[in-house]
């Protein structure tokens, strides 16, 4: 039909219209980083520069300095974080699921409550900093906010709920196997596509994460991550160009400023990990942003 | 279901309390244990006191936050970026969505795929990217657009009445690919049915996304934007702070509750005020949550937090 055909052709380039427009910021990034300095001073960042130059990446991978000291605590932050996160979610997202659990109702509205009501940043602060003493650890990175969410929680509610039939459950039960068993062989087993899901999202969290280190991590700068030393850099030059009298305070971390091109190349490994893992698990993002509905 | 008595349930169930005791430690010091300290709002703080040893002050917090001019400015920014952002990501979300749903190519994925890709990255390097186009000595703008234009470069970073444009364009670009995951799936739901024979009927495109497309998402433009509004008190942390890198000519522009509560907790050292507009946000984003959950359930109790 002549209207179908025309609205596919229009849809083809407003969409390409728009991806390009979502990319075209990276790619920015990319080439400015892939830039010779001299010409990037000169020109500014560019798509096409006149000389391009791997110096930024060598200087990054070559001198064992912070970057990837912070690369290194990324890592294990997303991995231990990730792990974490998952692990707790499910234990109490199952026990949620459990229709005939007593207490359960104050339960799920503990969860619920800390979806809508919350003390806000000033006595969490608090609560961390003088309570648990969590401030310029590796725990103030991994704990505050990030290690479960009652979103993720509920999500995985619905899907225990929905996804495992009770019969299953109720056969186990009588064949003799206890809570913790049929937890493991059974629900664990059919419930994949949702533990990927709320992996997923935990990483993500984790490895974007700036906020706790900007927040609690303010004197030991070995326990800053990717996003924490990119923090530092930016604010750095902002010091820089504002007032010399900051130079001192600006250089905390940083042995001096890097080069223009060097931290667009910090920021083009920072997302690395991010755009390699993309592709392969982005089916798991969209599906469990649909299963999660309206609520997210 | 036939229950069984309470007790017998108790001993069996024993492992799942286990088993959740991880998660409610968590959230018992994560968003338990801070709500006592909420009073502080109330109380002049004395770190040497502690938060239940300092002086209690009554409403005097709030008095002095809202004869500054910051109450104001941090309500109004808050606000009325909320309803920019609703307004305007709605309607590409929807937009896209429809774009996305109803192509037969196989394309369609790819498209999917990178318009989420922003949605991905952390607010760190968004503002690199921003940075990478507004910085005012080497910025892509300055340096090749305006250039090329003919005209004098602009310092982005200190003239706020480019700002409002910037951030709602730059939470565009980045929520974009998420908010119409969900209008693609409510898409992908409707019956095709429908859709043949509005064609026999020789409906073309156009008359059926208008006809049907649109007047079937309008119950879920509904509730996402009721959701949207009761988070309307909130705003994102990383977009205001990082994207504007902090700047302070851009303050009247860029301060919402959210970064005024940080700035006078850690930078300003104003933990009065910090906390008095903390409390502030808490109980009106607790009251507007609620409101719309309400109403969302009177709608669609599925589509409810609860």
């Amino acid at each position: 039909m002549r209207s179908d055909k025309k609205f596919q052709i229009l849809s083809h380039v407003v969409l390409i219209f728009f991806s390009l427009l979502a990319v075209l910021p990276m790619i920015l990034m990319l080439t400015s980083s892939f830039t010779d300095n001299d010409v990037l001073i000169a020109e500014g960042y560019s798509y096409f520069p006149s000389k391009w130059s791997a110096y930024a990446y060598e200087y990054i991978f070559s001198t064992g300095n912070s970057v990837m000291r912070a690369y290194l605590v990324s890592i294990i932050l997303t991995m231990v974080g990730t792990s974490l996160a998952l692990a707790i979610t499910t234990l109490l997202a199952y026990a949620l699921s459990k229709k005939d659990l007593p207490g359960k109702g104050i339960l799920t509205f503990l969860v619920v409550f800390s979806m809508l009501f919350n003390g806000g940043l000033v006595p969490t602060y608090i609560v961390y900093t003088k309570i648990f003493h969590l401030n310029n650890t590796f725990w103030a990175l991994l704990i505050p906010g990030l290690l479960m969410n009652g979103f993720n929680v509920m999500l995985m509610k619905s899907y225990f709920c929905s996804s495992i039939p009770d019969e299953i459950l109720d056969a186990a039960y009588i064949d003799g196997a206890n809570e913790v068993k049929t937890f493991w062989k059974i629900v664990i087993p059919l419930s994949k596509p949702i533990l990927a899901t709320i992996a997923l999202f935990a990483g993500i969290a984790y490895w974007n994460d700036w906020m706790n280190g900007y927040i609690y991590v303010t004197k030991r700068t070995e326990l800053y991550s990717v996003q924490n030393l990119l923090n530092r850099m930016m604010q750095n030059i902002q010091f820089l160009s504002q007032s010399s009298s900051n130079v001192q305070n600006a250089n905390v971390g940083l042995s001096s400023i890097p080069l223009a091109s060097v931290r667009m190349a910090m920021a083009t490994v920072g997302i690395l990990p991010i755009i390699i893992v993309y592709p392969f698990v982005q089916k798991y993002f969209v599906k469990g942003i649909t299963l999660g509905g309206v609520k997210g | 279901m036939n229950k069984k008595p309470l007790k017998k349930r108790i001993i069996r169930y024993l492992p799942i309390y286990l088993m959740a005791l991880p998660g409610l430690i968590y959230l018992f010091i994560n968003n338990y244990m801070p709500l006592p300290g909420l009073v502080l709002a109330f109380k002049k703080y004395s770190a040497k006191k502690g938060i239940f040893g300092s002086k209690f002050v009554g409403l005097n917090n709030f008095k002095y936050l809202f004869a500054t001019k910051d109450a104001f400015i941090i309500t109004r920014n808050t606000i009325l970026y909320n309803v920019a952002f609703i307004i305007i990501n709605t309607i590409l979300a929807v937009f896209v969505a429809i774009l996305v749903a109803e192509m037969t190519s196989k394309w369609k994925k790819v498209y999917q795929c990178l318009i989420l890709l922003p949605y991905m990255i952390s607010m760190v390097i968004v503002s690199y990217l921003v940075f990478g186009f507004l910085s005012s000595d080497n910025g892509f703008i300055n340096n090749t657009i305006l250039r090329a234009m003919g005209k004098e470069p602009i310092q982005w970073y200190m003239e706020k009445k480019y700002w409002p444009f910037i951030l709602i364009f730059v939470n565009a670009w980045k929520v974009t690919g998420y908010n119409c995951i969900i209008y693609i799936s409510t898409i992908l739901g409707i019956d095709r049915g429908i859709y043949e024979s509005a064609a026999i009927d020789g409906a073309g495109k156009w008359m059926q996304i208008r006809k049907i497309t649109i007047p079937l998402l309008k119950p879920t433009i509904i509730m996402m934007t009721l959701l949207a509004v009761g988070r309307i008190f909130y705003s994102d942390f990383g977009l205001f702070y990082q994207v504007p890198q902090n700047q302070g000519a851009l303050f009247a522009a860029t301060n919402t509750i959210d970064t005024y509560v940080y700035r006078g907790l850690l930078e300003l050292g104003n933990m009065s005020m910090s906390a008095a507009a903390g409390f502030y946000q808490s109980v009106i984003g607790f009251v507007l949550i609620l409101g719309a959950n309400l109403l969302v359930r009177k709608i669609d109790p599925d589509s409810a937090l609860f």
